[in-house]
């Protein structure tokens, strides 16, 4: 053990980890009532993470975004400063109907300020958040940078080599298309999926990597937010299912080269499989993303917890090593994002003529038995 | 419900509604501007590599071939030069052969008639001495005859005389 003083660091960093992970559990559990300067980790990771109706530059400094309501009585558009005083704490805002933030989400409240549920539920929030506006952020990069290479094929020809930013992105492109589409889906149908499954690597690369840096741009957590994931899951599930040929449903239904019974008992089974493939993608990614920014943020919180300078020490070098880890997770999760989805769309386009062939082999067996 | 418990797993219906929007306008636009030129100029890079090395391939096997060509040409070539030279040597000496022989026969036909000639003039000078020596001796026994009479000793002092004055030729 002399001779392995890393090990003891890794034991004693992992112990602190414990109790740094206890903490918010037990707040979880039973939350105790807020007391002037305590420091509440739930409340401070979980509010890093979620997503807001301001976007926090720094200081005292943030951005206002827009808010967008649909209610039973049209479309309404405020500045989200409205539902906040100076102390940040949230205050009634009086439009079409009087709104209230509770918990970073507008309600519907009555005269008195008190939460209408049922009202709430027929409003429609669809709000510039922190996370639609990183978004964005999001896709003006992917537009800027992806447009500028393009164009550099068209300046500086097919035949000679690429340069600058192209050169960047090229690599890329063909890891996507030699290493993710071709193997999956298969050369000849690959080309027809290339610009979706391009178009979602590379959205939740750019998100995953803007999340990692904690200021603006950056900041949100968009790639962590289940509803990001859901709606590219949704999409990889419409793409699939669209483009599913008859061997795929014939294999889900009433699988080929089984007893009928044995069938009856699959059917079920791979029908659920069809929709737990996009939701283990949609959680998958979700999950990841979250727990990594969980993770940092919770050992830098082991400054607040121990109230001292000194717990930086080993919070710090350990935030960087975990921020290390987590670019490799962001191209990680995107890769296996597209990966899945071309190994889903590869299974529902594959031509099964395995079958085929053993059907013709039997019927020649049967005829040489004839013959002899 | 969990989903009401737990802020982070339940799904903002803003964002999923940007989100569908921000992916459909990049799946349009990307896939218009950016992917399809991209790849289509790779496709056509690659193409073009496959192109060129099967060329170079194609252009190695020719130049192979032409160099075998060339060698044959070459080998060729070298025997027609040694036979060129065999001939012309063949030639040339027959030439010198037939030049001997040619010189040979007109040397021997000079001879010949170098030494009929000098047969002729000899037999012409031989039978010239002849006579000259006949003509003299008559003029010798002629004059003898004429001094007989006198002195037998003046008469062999004479003949000794006209022995020495007669000179041949």
């Amino acid at each position: 053990m002399r001779c392995n003083p890393f090990k003891s660091i890794l034991v004693a960093t992992f112990s602190l980890f414990a109790m740094a992970f206890s903490a918010p559990l037990f707040a979880n559990e039973s939350p105790a009532p807020k007391e002037e300067g305590s420091f509440n980790v739930t409340e401070t990771i979980l509010e890093h993470i979620k997503d807001d109706h301001s976007w926090h530059l720094w200081g005292h400094v943030s951005v206002h975004l827009p808010v967008i309501l649909k209610t039973s009585k049209g479309f309404e558009t405020f500045s989200s400063e409205k539902l906040v005083d100076e102390h940040h704490e949230p205050v009634v805002y009086k439009g079409n109907f009087d709104y209230k933030l509770f918990e970073g989400k507008i309600k519907i409240v009555d005269a008195q300020g008190n939460l209408d549920k049922v009202a709430s539920q027929q409003l429609w929030d669809l709000s510039i958040t922190k996370n639609v506006a990183s978004l964005f952020v999001s896709v003006l990069i992917l537009l800027f940078v992806l447009l500028i290479s393009a164009a550099a094929y068209k300046t500086t020809g097919v035949t000679s080599a690429p340069k600058g930013l192209q050169s960047f992105m090229e690599p890329i492109i063909l890891f996507v298309r030699d290493e993710v589409a071709v193997p999956n889906i298969g050369a000849k149908k690959a080309g027809k999926y290339m610009p979706f499954l391009l178009t979602i690597f590379f959205l939740i690369l750019t998100n995953n990597f803007l999340g990692l840096i904690p200021f603006f741009p950056g900041g949100a957590n968009v790639s962590g937010n289940i509803a990001f994931t859901m709606t590219l899951a949704v999409c990889v599930f419409i793409v699939v299912n669209l483009s599913a040929n008859k061997s795929y449903w014939e294999h889900i239904f009433w699988m080929p080269g089984m007893h009928w019974s044995m069938k009856l008992f699959l059917a079920p089974i791979e029908l659920i499989g069809v929709f737990t493939k996009p939701i283990s993608l949609m959680i998958r990614l979700f999950a990841n993303i979250t727990a990594g920014h969980i993770l940092v943020l919770s050992l830098i919180c082991l400054i607040f917890i121990f109230k001292t300078v000194f717990a930086s020490a080993i919070a710090v070098p350990f935030a960087v090593f975990i921020g290390m880890i987590e670019l490799l997770v962001a191209f990680l999760q995107a890769f296996i994002f597209t990966m899945l989805a071309a190994m889903y769309i590869g299974m529902a386009t594959e031509e099964h003529h395995h079958d085929v062939h053993e059907a013709h082999d039997a019927h020649g067996e049967h005829k040489d038995l004839a013959h002899h | 419900m969990f989903l009401e418990i737990n802020p982070l797993v339940l799904p903002d219906i803003g964002l999923v509604f940007w989100n569908t929007i921000a992916f459909l306008v990049l799946l349009i636009v990307l896939g218009k501007f950016a992917w399809k030129p991209i790849l289509k100029a790779i496709h056509d890079r690659e193409s073009g590599i496959e192109d060129a090395l099967k060329k170079a391939d194609k252009m190695k096997a020719e130049i192979a071939a032409m160099q075998n060509e060339n060698e044959a040409l070459l080998a060729k070539a070298r025997e027609e030069r040694a036979t060129l030279i065999k001939e012309a040597k063949e030639a040339s000496e027959k030439m010198v052969a037939e030049a001997k022989d040619k010189a040979k026969s007109e040397y021997d036909r000079i001879v010949a008639d170098a030494q009929a000639a000098i047969t002729q003039q000899k037999n012409a000078a031989i039978t010239e001495v002849k006579n000259q020596v006949g003509s003299l001796v008559v003029e010798v026994a002629e004059k003898v005859l004429r001094r007989e009479l006198s002195n037998k000793a003046d008469q062999e002092k004479y003949i000794k005389e006209l022995a020495d004055g007669v000179k041949l030729n």
